[in-house]
Parts: structure tokens; C-alpha cells; sequence
């Protein structure tokens, strides 16, 4: 019940979105960004109540919008550096509070209570705002705007997760882990705990290398060998998946797909090589890869 | 085999770089096809689903407070704290670096960056470190500062992010787990992501530390 009020608040911040968009007279996508936003908050908002096979329709309609362009990223007041700068000092450490209050929220009553963390993060967010907007003077409505700048800029890219989930289901009512796990198990004996483990974090690796992000390639991997190699040998489900996600992290320092992170910066920095930032991570990417492999034999068995 | 199409349409649409989220969802209805599903129980699914897991954007709720500390100059008051190290290497700068950026990460705090934080305050510190305690430095050291600075980031952001109980990283190894019916909850993920988050500090700290004497030696040998 808690949950549900924490979707439906976050369907109000995509609302907004949604509604600054239609209204952004200056974004020529004005109407398919603003009907991303709502279709969004339409699924968190009326999600419990909707047919599945809707929600469905819904998503893949937000998936044409995206296909064709049409979400953008819209116009918003930008302050300028200088009045950052002048309250920043006027404000001081005062400013920690509102987002330290989220963590530690989130961790005392994930830690210590059975609401789990998200409740507790969606409550330290509201104490949050209430202590920011008392901290620093500003109206609600500053609120609202930044709530909308910071949605748009991180974008469609933000629902990626939930996507990735479905796409996992998917995978499982189509039975695609059985089919990767009966090839595979031509190479690795089922059962054998080390080459399992080894297979799964290398494989999360390659993945990520290959697709330049960790999130889709935990959904598949896991599917294809996680679950057959690892979770089916009697792994600790916390500590494999947690490892296994990160193992996939080293794979996103080693490859220039996650350009964001790795060629991105060269840029930034006005390297001349522009693979430095890989070289520079690989060695530790490496020792990294090992260790994960390690641990999760170690200690999720 | 033709159960791996969706894999392939996955792997060709990231590396073409085509529109992530029609191509995970293209992906998804694929294989629901070609593994028998109608495409009714496609619609079902990839609802269901959807809904079930809309908890991995409930983050939505923070960002109108945390946008509005960034207007009243939240990154701002951030970046003045750490210029005020006073610190003799840059490998030393890098690993303080490496800490605070790791324990941001694990409160979920967007302290951090490429473009926020390590080119207009890191990197310049970090140099700035080598060139007080050399003079000149060699150009090779010079892209070694940079190389270190783009990757210390890195690090930090992504070993130390899952402990935190509500990051996306936690929330979609929950999520993907019980979709394939395996129960586990976000506080073992998150607990469970301590130990790499510590070790990741220590091999980082290892790495500034054997790239220091080595821009003692590139010195040595310019002079």
C-alpha cells in the first residue's frame, strides 16, 4: 500500500513532464515528448487497476514514440552559475541535509523495519523536500520545475530497468535460458560449480563489453547461465547477483560501446589517445574480474 | 536455436546504436514469437511485468528536491569542500578522490561526473599536485594524470552504487531474479555489495600508488 503511494507520486513527477512538454512551445516533438510522459505516468499511476494486456499496449506505444524521434528533451530555466555559486556559500553544509536525510531514510528502514528501502527512500524524499524547501527559502514551485529539468534530462533512458525486467520475463515464458543453457551445457558439465561461476561472470563481462551496458546484458545472462549454472547449484541468490552485475561493470571499463564512460571523457579531458581511459582501466578491470570470480565461489556457496 | 533471435536483435541494435528502448522492446516481442506465444500473451506479459516492476523508478519521487539543491548550489558547495584538500600527490588526490566518490555513490548522492567534477576540479587538482612537487612534467605523465582522473570516476560510480538499497543496479537484479523465480530481496543485494565496493577502493589506491613512482620516474629521467 505504501509502494503504491510512492508509484502514484511518481507518476505525478512524469505527469508534470508530461505537461511542461505539451506546454514547451519552442520543442517541435512538443506532443510525442508530452505523451511519453503521460503514458508513463498513466502505467504508475492506474498500473494496479489496468488490464496487463493495456499496460502492454501502452508500453510498446511508448516504444514507437522513442523509435520515431519523438521524445526529446525540452526547454527549462537554467540559473545561472554565479547565483549557484552565491547560494552555495550563503547556504553552506545545510544543503548535505535534504540528501543525506533520502539515504539515511532509506538505510534505517530497510535495514530495521519490514516497509524495505524504497519505502523508506520515498519517505526520506518527502522529508527531504519539506527540509530542502524550509532550507533554502524556495518556493514549491522551483520544486516542481528542477523535478522537471532533472526527469528530462535523464530521459526515456530512465524506464530502461522496468524494460529490461519485462524483456526477462519474456525471455522466460519463451524458454530462450533453456536453449543457451542446453548449449552451453555441450561445453560445461551441469553441476560443476567453478566453471559455472566462471561462465556467468565472464560471460556477464563479454556481454556487457559487447553491448556497452550491464543492465541488458544482466537480463540475459542470467537467464542463459545464471540460473541453470549458479542459482540451480545452490548459489546465495544476494551475494551471485550482486557479484554478477559488477563483474559486468568490469566489462563496461574495458569497452569503448560504453562511450559514455570511457570515450566520452577521453574528449572531456582533451586526452590524445582516445582509448587511454580503457588501457588505464584494464589492469584493474582485470584483477576485478578474478576477484569476482573468487568471491562468488567462496562465499555464494 | 531461433529462440536466440531476440539476443541478436539485442546485440545488433546496441552495437548499430539504434533506439535502446524500441530495441529491447522489438527484442522481447520477437522472442515471444518465435517461442509460441501469442501475441495477446505478449501484451499480458510485457505488462505485467512492467507494472510489477515499476518500483525500479520510484527514484522519480527524489528528483524534484535533489533538482532544486542543485540550483541552490548543492555540486557547487560539494566542489569547494574538496578543493580545500591540501594534498602532495596526485595519486594521493585521486585516491581521497576515489573514497569520497565510493561512499557518494553508496548514499546515492549525484556528487560526481566526468563534465561535473573531474575536469574542472579533479584533474586540474591532481596536476596541479604534480606540477608543485616537479616543476615541469613530462607530456606521457600528463595523459597518465588524465587517464587516472577519467578513471577514478568510473570506479567509484560503479562499485560503489549497488550499496545503496534503492539503487537501479539492486533494484534490477531484484527484479530480473523473481521474474525468473528466484526470491531475494533488496537489502541482501545491497548487503552483499559491500565487500567488492571496499575492494574496489583498495585496488584503485594500489593503481594511484604504483602510478605515482611511475611519474617519479618519467621525471627523473626528463631531467
Amino acid at each position: 500500500m505504501a509502494l503504491e503511494i510512492l508509484y502514484i507520486l511518481s507518476g505525478i513527477v512524469s505527469l508534470i513532464t508530461g505537461i511542461y512538454s505539451f506546454r514547451d512551445d519552442s520543442l517541435e516533438t512538443r506532443f510525442g515528448t508530452g505523451l511519453f510522459w503521460v503514458i508513463l505516468s498513466i502505467t504508475f499511476i492506474f498500473g494496479r487497476i489496468l488490464p496487463a494486456k493495456f499496460v502492454g499496449i501502452l508500453v510498446l506505444l511508448m516504444g514507437v514514440l522513442t523509435a520515431t524521434k519523438q521524445v526529446k528533451i525540452g526547454s527549462f530555466k537554467e540559473v545561472s552559475e554565479e547565483f549557484k555559486i552565491k547560494k552555495s556559500k550563503a547556504i553552506g553544509n545545510k544543503l548535505f541535509i535534504p540528501v543525506l536525510s533520502i539515504a539515511i531514510f532509506a538505510f534505517v528502514i530497510g535495514q530495521f523495519t519490514s516497509l524495505g528501502g524504497l519505502v523508506g527512500m520515498g519517505i526520506g524524499a518527502i522529508v527531504a523536500t519539506i527540509s530542502g524547501l524550509i532550507i533554502t527559502k524556495a518556493s514549491a514551485n522551483e520544486a516542481i520545475e528542477e523535478g522537471n529539468r532533472l526527469l528530462q534530462q535523464v530521459g526515456p533512458f530512465s524506464i530502461l530497468p522496468q524494460l529490461l525486467a519485462a524483456l526477462g520475463a519474456l525471455f522466460n515464458a519463451a524458454g530462450v535460458g533453456e536453449v543457451i543453457a542446453s548449449g552451453i551445457s555441450k561445453a560445461i558439465p551441469t553441476g560443476n560449480i567453478v566453471f559455472g561461476v566462471i561462465a556467468y561472470c565472464v560471460g556477464m563481462a563479454l556481454f556487457t563489453m559487447i553491448m556497452g551496458n550491464a543492465f541488458a546484458a544482466f537480463a540475459v545472462i542470467t537467464a542463459g547461465i545464471g540460473i541453470p549454472f549458479v542459482y540451480n547449484q545452490g548459489a546465495n541468490p544476494a551475494i551471485a547477483g550482486a557479484l554478477a552485475l559488477t563483474a559486468g561493470y568490469c566489462g563496461t571499463l574495458l569497452t569503448p560501446m560504453a562511450a559514455n564512460f570511457n570515450i566520452v571523457p577521453a574528449a572531456i579531458l582533451e586526452i590524445k589517445d582516445k582509448n587511454k581511459v580503457i588501457k588505464t582501466q584494464a589492469p584493474i578491470a582485470l584483477i576485478l574480474l578474478a576477484i569476482h570470480i573468487v568471491l562468488m565461489l567462496v562465499w555464494a556457496f | 536455436m531461433i529462440k536466440l533471435l531476440g539476443i541478436v536483435i539485442i546485440v545488433i541494435g546496441f552495437i548499430l546504436k539504434l533506439d535502446t528502448i524500441a530495441v529491447v522492446l522489438t527484442a522481447g516481442v520477437v522472442t515471444g514469437l518465435v517461442g509460441g506465444l501469442s501475441f495477446g500473451e505478449i501484451l499480458n506479459i510485457l505488462g505485467e511485468a512492467f507494472v510489477t516492476n515499476r518500483y525500479m523508478t520510484v527514484f522519480f519521487v527524489t528528483l524534484p528536491i535533489i533538482g532544486l539543491l542543485e540550483r541552490y548550489g548543492l555540486k557547487q558547495r560539494a566542489a569547494e569542500l574538496i578543493g580545500n584538500l591540501k594534498v602532495a600527490t596526485a595519486g594521493k588526490i585521486l585516491s581521497i578522490y576515489m573514497v569520497i566518490r565510493t561512499i557518494a555513490a553508496a548514499l546515492s548522492l549525484r556528487i560526481g561526473g566526468h563534465v561535473e567534477f573531474i575536469r574542472p576540479l579533479i584533474y586540474p587538482m591532481a596536476e596541479g599536485a604534480a606540477r608543485n612537487k616537479y616543476g615541469d612534467i613530462p607530456e606521457e605523465a600528463v595523459e597518465d594524470i588524465k587517464g587516472m582522473s577519467a578513471a577514478v570516476e568510473n570506479y567509484g560510480n560503479f562499485y560503489g552504487q549497488n550499496v545503496f538499497i534503492a539503487a537501479g543496479g539492486v533494484l534490477l537484479i531484484v527484479g530480473t531474479l523473481n521474474e525468473l523465480g528466484v526470491q531475494v530481496t533488496e537489502k541482501e543485494v545491497a548487503n552483499a555489495s559491500i565487500p567488492i565496493a571496499i575492494i574496489a577502493v583498495l585496488l584503485a589506491i594500489i593503481q594511484f600508488r604504483i602510478y605515482d613512482k611511475k611519474i617519479d620516474r618519467l621525471v627523473a629521467k626528463n631531467k
